[in-house]
């Protein structure tokens, strides 16, 4: 065996070992297991509405924000990702933009807009908003769909989570849970 | 060796030798110097070019710019050149004392009046010569035969003649020394250009100075920084173009001022001054009339935990005093007195001395004529161990318990158990006992005294705090060796010390880890001396010991061990406070030339320019004015070596942080200032 | 911010806490010793080294050692580069995604054999099924285990006298990957699955939305399983394009805590390993503290300017600046995370670090161009931060009057050398590259940002791939020929050289003999050297990048509204 043969073939039988035990073994394992224990969660957290007829039907996952636009409709954050600096002109002009459309969305509401609400998230698909958003939005929607305002409360403090153990993280609003309730869905 | 200032004649000298120093040859070797003397000759050529219409910035700028620069190498230059020059005084010295003499070469060992007159350079080794009276010593060599007084000032400075004889360890002798009185013959063992006056020479003139391992690893550190600022300027000039296109502002950074910043980051400080504390830390060790055979051997120093210090003129006053007549049952301490007198009286040793001494304070006794007695002298060797007086059929013996004890059982004696008791208490006291008998009869103990010096138990007690052990080797048994210990406050001794013992106690410690210095002057020293890490011969001793070690003490004086770790530790402390000083103060240099570098592309940057000076022109010439004016200010420092305090390693860094650390950050803020605001003074704007 | 201050000592109580033990055991592992997955794991270990032909005991030479890491990385490059270009045709590939650019695939391929995990595509747009688990998945646990295998090394370097050898490549890989990397991934990838993680092999899932009716793909796969050892291996390259800021990747305020703590998990656990192997703890321990305080500082000062230094519009609530960033983390879990994915190596983001404030962006980039040493890839910052520490010791060392020392090993011109690569080259790769870029004629079209700004994203692109972090200022086009190609060589470059003089300064330190400690040696687990040790690193940072960082997040500062 040549010397450079002696580090070549461990090298790639390594390799190949790797590849099975890391790539496949580990892979399938963990797959197997979690489509076993945790179906929901393993396939994208569908939210799936048995209808009154009795039909299932989907209606796109817990964690993927969908984009509203009516007013009777909780709205989320803008849809997609900038990757704008916070401080720039364009950042400005793009909120300004967002700031108009609330108004015009809601005329009457002078309180001043939660942040969330006009600026872009990290994935671009925050399936949250802020609580505080989601109060801004409550006088609105309570109006639209004709209930009180307590019944809107009632629905968003049913989806919203809170910190976890009360330390970690954020509490937040799912928009398209709260929506799925509006719309008598949920 | 003579100590020599820096008189006027060696600052001219230096000043001569900055300008030799311009040559690209010498340049070369410094590689951080290196980039400043082509950012020199870049902005030279740049402003030439800038009469061509080709302005990279002003004129005038351009030209201070290069003229600081030019000033910089040469203050490195100068550095250098000031610091070799101590040992070029020196090693002309020398050279006086190397003329060529005619020896006198003997044909033959039988006839000393038989020989040819040559001239010394052409001696071989293994020739014979003889030196009368009055004559140099032609070439390094080892007394065969005879012995004199031999004046060695011309390498030691001392004046006082020594004693130079065959046989023994004072044996060695070296070319260029004078006989003062006596004849000796002497065979040859060097060839002229390897004498140890030749090696002197090299060694104090720097000639053969490689280029220590720490040296050369602070070398690749400050390279490797030089190389990050050499990225980070050259890169300067695209990040500044491509910043002014996007800001529409400004323009890119000119090519003197990224020289300039180079300079001013680069670690020129410690980079100029790098040789220099090399060589004045070797200057300083020849001052301390030590020549060390390598730079090495001096870092060892620094290093060096463990010193094996000689009992005898180190710990203790050369000579042990005899201090109490300790009688036998039924003896009368006047009788023991008497007898040890008269053992003693021809004895010329400081013991024998001393006990005639007290035998005279305490019973008065006095001299007697010994020829009158018909007595005969029994001298001490190491064999016996005694030493005594035969006289009118009565044999008179002192020395060693253990001796006289086989003496007083050869002649059918008896050795009393008394006896045993006192030699014991007088050993485990630190002293030595002398057991003195009378033909077969024991009379009594003789109780010698080691006299610490003063001093020493503090001394070694800040040794200790460095975590420097001492060991203390002597050859007395162990019990009187553990109680001279104790009272001198040495931390390990070494009783009835063999070269063989030594050797092995050497290795043992090496084996731990440690470092371990010694000085030795016999032939029998030499394994000892090739095994220690730092391996001082007394210049008094055999040529084996001297090539045996690493370094040589002229002075042959024992306690020079503890100067030799100071200069040592004293040369890497500057080193470390010169570079940390160095990279310090390039934090002040940054707020001094970031902001006003890119004012013209981002003018908000003024923000950052909280020293407040006056425009980018006068903050870029305070700071690499300041970077040349340094050099010149810290070459008394680099030459004298840092304050130097015997302290645990902790309390050291925390001192030396402050001064140089701390110091390095704060210094050039205060003078950047001050040099900016004189320039505004002046009108630069 | 009393709920942020508060959510951040609790992460560090649960990460000091976990990175103690996990640091025992993993000690005791590479040492060799028994542990609790002895007796199902050995079995594999040693039919393993049976299959490759290896002694498990084998002793090579810093050269056998140096040699096998870079060729079975060498293996992993060429596999990983193929695999994405022929995607194509193999199978695993659902939504028939199309083999990648030449180009793309050795960019991605040099990035996750150097455990980078730069993400010039977007998974679930470019890459199959098959592309994530059997190139980058593997990868991200072999990458891992060369970096750990090699820290090992350097440690026995330290603890072995007058020896030629360091211990085995194959043997080190093998167990930190079967005893450590698989055990830990398998069960995080479990309960991150049980927060809304996907993992499955059915293809993208169409559904209609609830006001528009109109379709909508959600994107799954794999995922669980590759990001549990993205996080945990310092890798950082996300399943999806917009890594655990996407909610199938990172779905719960659980599942960021969990990933967040597998971000620094490994890289502080080895601090404590450090300390264990040389038997010292205060060792390991004075270099973990100096690593906390630097990143303490760091997250402070991001935190705040996230927090307070967000831009003011006039009738929006002003709070933290929330642009990129999900409401489930907000200003704290987000600037945490931003902070510690760059401190650490592994450049996994949960909000975009392009739209963090000038100042909050800076710090990120300052972590990265620091060397990737402030905890540090697995393995491979604690190896940069000894040498780091070894440069401390230089020149403090001096200062006591002694040539330097660490560990009773005498620092020597060889170590120097060494030293000095693996400090220099990262530094090298992102400046130069830096500047390659800003010289590109159509660099302009790059950028989402203009500005200052701008420069910044240029910047902190060349400093993630020249410090193997992999975030980005995501608004910076990565896909072109030129940022693949230098990118891809820079990352590689600043991967290994530096393992390599790592690994030959183990060799050398493995062959000297130990000095003896007195107190004339220079200590290196008092405050005194650690303030030392911090102050030499943001010293050698500040003055290579302070100019740059003033042309792009110091001036967008200063600049702001």
């Amino acid at each position: 065996m040549t010397k450079s043969m002696k580090i070549l073939r461990p090298a790639i039988m390594c390799f190949l070992v790797m590849t099975i035990v890391c790539g496949v073994i580990y892979t399938a394992a963990v797959t197997g297991i979690a489509q076993l224990i945790f179906p929901g969660q393993a396939n994208g957290s569908i939210i799936t509405v048995t209808l009154k007829d009795g039909t299932q039907k989907d209606y796109g996952s817990a964690l993927i924000a969908q984009e509203f636009t009516s007013a009777e409709y909780m709205i989320g954050r803008p849809m997609g990702t900038t990757n704008l600096s916070p401080v720039s002109e364009e950042q400005k002009a793009l909120v300004d933009e967002r700031t108009d459309w609330l108004h015009t969305l809601d005329p009457d509401n002078t309180a001043d807009i939660p942040m969330v609400l006009v600026t872009a998230s990290g994935s671009g698909v925050d399936p949250n908003i802020t609580p505080d958003a989601a109060e801004y939005q409550v006088a609105r929607l309570a109006r639209e769909r004709g209930v009180s305002g307590d019944d809107v409360r009632a629905i968003i403090s049913k989806y919203t989570t809170d910190r976890f153990l009360g330390i970690f993280g954020e509490p937040a609003v799912n928009v398209l849970k709260v929506n799925l309730a509006l719309d008598g869905l949920l | 060796m003579e100590k020599k200032s820096i008189n006027k004649s060696i600052l001219g000298d230096s000043l001569r030798q900055s300008f030799a120093k311009l040559a690209p040859g010498i340049q070369v070797k410094n590689p951080v110097m290196l980039v400043v003397y082509i950012g020199a000759i870049l902005t030279t050529a740049l402003y030439v070019l800038s009469f061509a219409g080709i302005k990279d910035e002003n004129g005038g700028y351009i030209i201070a710019i290069a003229l600081i620069l030019w000033f910089t190498v040469l203050f490195a230059n100068f550095a250098e050149a000031i610091a070799e020059g101590r040992g070029r005084a020196q090693a002309d010295t020398l050279r006086k004392a190397r003329k060529d003499v005619k020896a006198k070469k003997l044909k033959s060992t039988n006839n000393m009046n038989d020989y040819n007159e040559v001239l010394s350079a052409q001696l071989k080794k293994g020739d014979i010569v003889i030196v009368w009276a009055g004559e140099q010593i032609p070439m390094d060599g080892e007394v065969i035969d005879g012995a004199a007084s031999v004046d060695e000032s011309a390498i030691t400075g001392e004046s006082a003649p020594v004693i130079r004889e065959s046989g023994g360890d004072r044996s060695a002798v070296t070319g260029g020394t004078t006989l003062v009185s006596d004849w000796l013959v002497i065979e040859v063992t060097a060839e002229a250009g390897e004498s140890f006056l030749d090696k002197m020479i090299s060694m104090v003139e720097g000639a053969s100075r490689k280029k220590t391992p720490n040296e050369i690893a602070l070398q690749i550190l400050l390279v490797t920084l030089t190389i990050i600022f050499l990225i980070v300027t050259a890169t300067l000039l695209p990040f500044s173009s491509f910043a002014s296109s996007q800001a529409g502002a400004g323009s890119a950074i000119s090519i003197t001022n990224v020289i300039a910043l180079l300079v001013c980051l680069a670690p020129t400080t410690i980079g100029a001054l790098l040789s220099s504390i090399g060589i004045a830390g070797m200057s300083r060790l020849n001052q301390a009339n030590v020549l060390a055979m390598s730079g090495r051997a001096i870092e060892a120093a620094g290093d060096v935990d463990v010193l094996l210090l000689d009992k005898t003129g180190t710990i203790t006053l050369g000579n042990r005093q005899a201090s109490e007549f300790l009688p036998v049952n039924g003896v009368k301490e006047q009788d023991l007195a008497d007898a040890a007198q008269l053992s003693s009286l021809a004895d010329e040793t400081a013991e024998g001395r001393s006990i005639v001494v007290l035998a005279k304070e305490k019973f008065g006794i006095r001299g007697r004529e010994l020829s009158k007695m018909n007595a005969s002298f029994i001298e001490f060797t190491a064999k016996t161990r005694m030493s005594g007086i035969d006289y009118q059929g009565i044999q008179i013996r002192k020395g060693a318990a253990e001796a006289v004890k086989a003496f007083v059982l050869d002649n059918s004696g008896e050795y009393p158990e008394e006896c045993e008791q006192i030699v014991r208490r007088v050993a485990g006291a630190g002293g030595t006992p002398l057991v003195v008998a009378k033909n077969n009869q024991v009379l009594g103990v003789v109780y010698l005294k080691d006299i610490v010096k003063n001093g020493v138990k503090e001394r070694f007690e800040d040794l200790r705090k460095m975590g420097i052990k001492t060991i203390m080797i002597t050859g007395d048994n162990p019990m009187t060796a553990a109680a001279i210990a104790a009272e001198a406050g040495v931390d390990d001794f070494l009783a009835e010390a063999t070269p063989e013992a030594k050797l092995e106690l050497i290795r043992d410690y090496q084996s731990k880890g440690h470092l371990v210095a010694m000085t030795g002057d016999g032939t029998n020293d030499a394994p000892a001396l090739a095994q220690a890490d730092v391996a001082v011969a007394m210049n008094t001793g055999t040529q084996a010991a001297k090539e045996a070690g690493n370094m040589v003490d002229l002075d042959s004086s024992p306690t020079k061990l503890i100067d030799i770790v100071r200069i040592g530790k004293q040369l890497l402390m500057t080193r470390g406070a010169l570079t940390t000083f160095s990279v310090a103060n390039d934090v002040a240099k940054y707020f001094a030339i970031i902001p006003v570098l890119f004012f013209g592309i981002y003018p908000q940057l003024t923000a950052l320019n909280f020293m407040g000076l006056t425009s980018s022109i006068t903050a870029i010439l305070s700071a690499i004015i300041y970077n040349a004016l340094i050099i010149i200010a810290l070459i008394p420092l680099a030459l004298k070596g840092v304050k130097y305090r015997e302290l645990p390693a902790g309390k050291l860094l925390k001192q030396n942080m402050l001064i140089y650390g701390l110091g390095g950050i704060a210094a050039p803020f205060i003078a950047i200032k001050g040099i900016d605001m004189l320039l505004t003074a002046c009108g630069i704007m | 911010m009393n709920m942020i201050i508060l959510q951040d000592i609790a992460y560090f109580v649960l990460l000091v806490g976990l990175s103690i033990p996990l640091g025992i055991y993993m000690y005791k592992v590479m040492d060799g010793q028994k542990v609790f997955l002895s007796r199902a794991v050995a079995p594999v270990e040693n039919g393993i080294y049976k299959i490759m032909g290896v002694k498990g005991n084998e002793e090579m030479s810093a050269k056998k050692y140096a040699l096998s890491a870079l060729v079975f990385s060498a293996v992993g490059l060429f596999f990983v580069w193929l695999i994405q270009m022929l995607q194509g045709v193999l199978p695993f590939n659902p939504a028939s995604i199309e083999g990648t650019s030449w180009h793309l695939a050795f960019n991605t391929a040099a990035s996750f054999v150097s455990n980078t995990n730069w993400q010039a595509y977007s998974g679930e747009a470019g890459l199959s099924y098959l592309t994530q688990f059997l190139g980058l998945t593997v990868q991200n646990f072999v990458s891992a285990a060369t970096g750990i295998a090699v820290l090992f090394a350097l440690i026995r370097g330290f603890i072995l006298r007058q020896k030629a050898t360091i211990g085995s490549f194959w043997t080190d890989l093998t167990r930190i990957t079967l005893y450590v990397l698989i055990p830990l991934s398998f069960v995080l990838a479990l309960v991150l699955v049980s927060q809304g993680v996907v993992q499955t092999f059915a293809p993208y899932r169409e559904v209609a939305m609830l006001e528009s009716r109109a379709a909508q793909t959600i994107p799954l796969g794999p995922a669980a399983s590759q990001i549990a050892i993205k996080q945990l291996g310092t890798n950082g390259g996300g399943f999806f394009g917009v890594n655990s800021a996407f909610p199938l990747e990172n779905a719960t305020t659980l599942s960021n805590l969990l990933e967040c703590l597998s971000l620094l998990l490994i890289p502080a656990a080895l601090c404590v390993s450090f300390g264990k192997a040389v038997k010292d703890s205060k060792q390991g321990k004075s270099i973990y503290i100096a690593m906390m305080i630097l990143f303490v500082a760091a997250l402070g000062i991001t935190t705040i300017s996230e927090q307070y230094r967000g831009p003011v519009f006039e009738g929006i609530v002003t709070s933290g600046s929330m642009e990129g960033k999900e409401v489930i983390h907000g200003i704290g879990a987000s600037s945490l995370w931003a902070t510690a994915t760059t401190a650490v190596s592994n450049g996994s983001v949960n909000s975009m670090h392009d739209s963090f404030t000038p100042l909050g962006g800076m710090i990120p980039m300052f972590l990265m161009q620091l060397g990737e040493i402030v905890f540090g890839g697995v393995g491979s910052g604690l190896y940069g931060m000894i040498a780091f520490v070894l440069l401390t010791v230089f020149i403090a060392g001096l200062m006591v009057g002694r040539t330097p020392e660490y560990l009773g090993k005498k620092v020597e011109p060889y170590d120097m050398k060494m030293v000095c690569l693996i400090v220099l080259a990262p530094l090298m790769c992102t400046l130069l590259s830096t500047a390659a870029a800003v010289m590109v004629p159509e660099v302009d079209s790059w950028l989402t940002n203009s500005g200052a700004h701008g420069f910044s994203e240029i910047l902190y692109a060349f400093s993630s791939m020249g410090n193997n972090n992999g975030s980005a200022f995501a608004g910076f086009n990565a896909n072109t020929v030129f940022t693949n190609v230098v990118g891809g060589i820079i990352m590689l470059l600043a991967r290994f050289i530096p393992m390599a003089a790592a690994i030959f300064l183990a060799g050398n330190m493995s062959k000297k003999k130990a000095v003896a400690v007195s107190e004339g040696t220079l200590s290196t687990t008092n405050t005194m050297f650690v303030g030392l040790l911090i102050g030499v690193i943001l010293i050698v940072g500040a003055l290579s990048f302070l100019p740059a960082l003033a042309l792009g997040p110091i001036a967008d500062y200063f600049t702001m509204r």
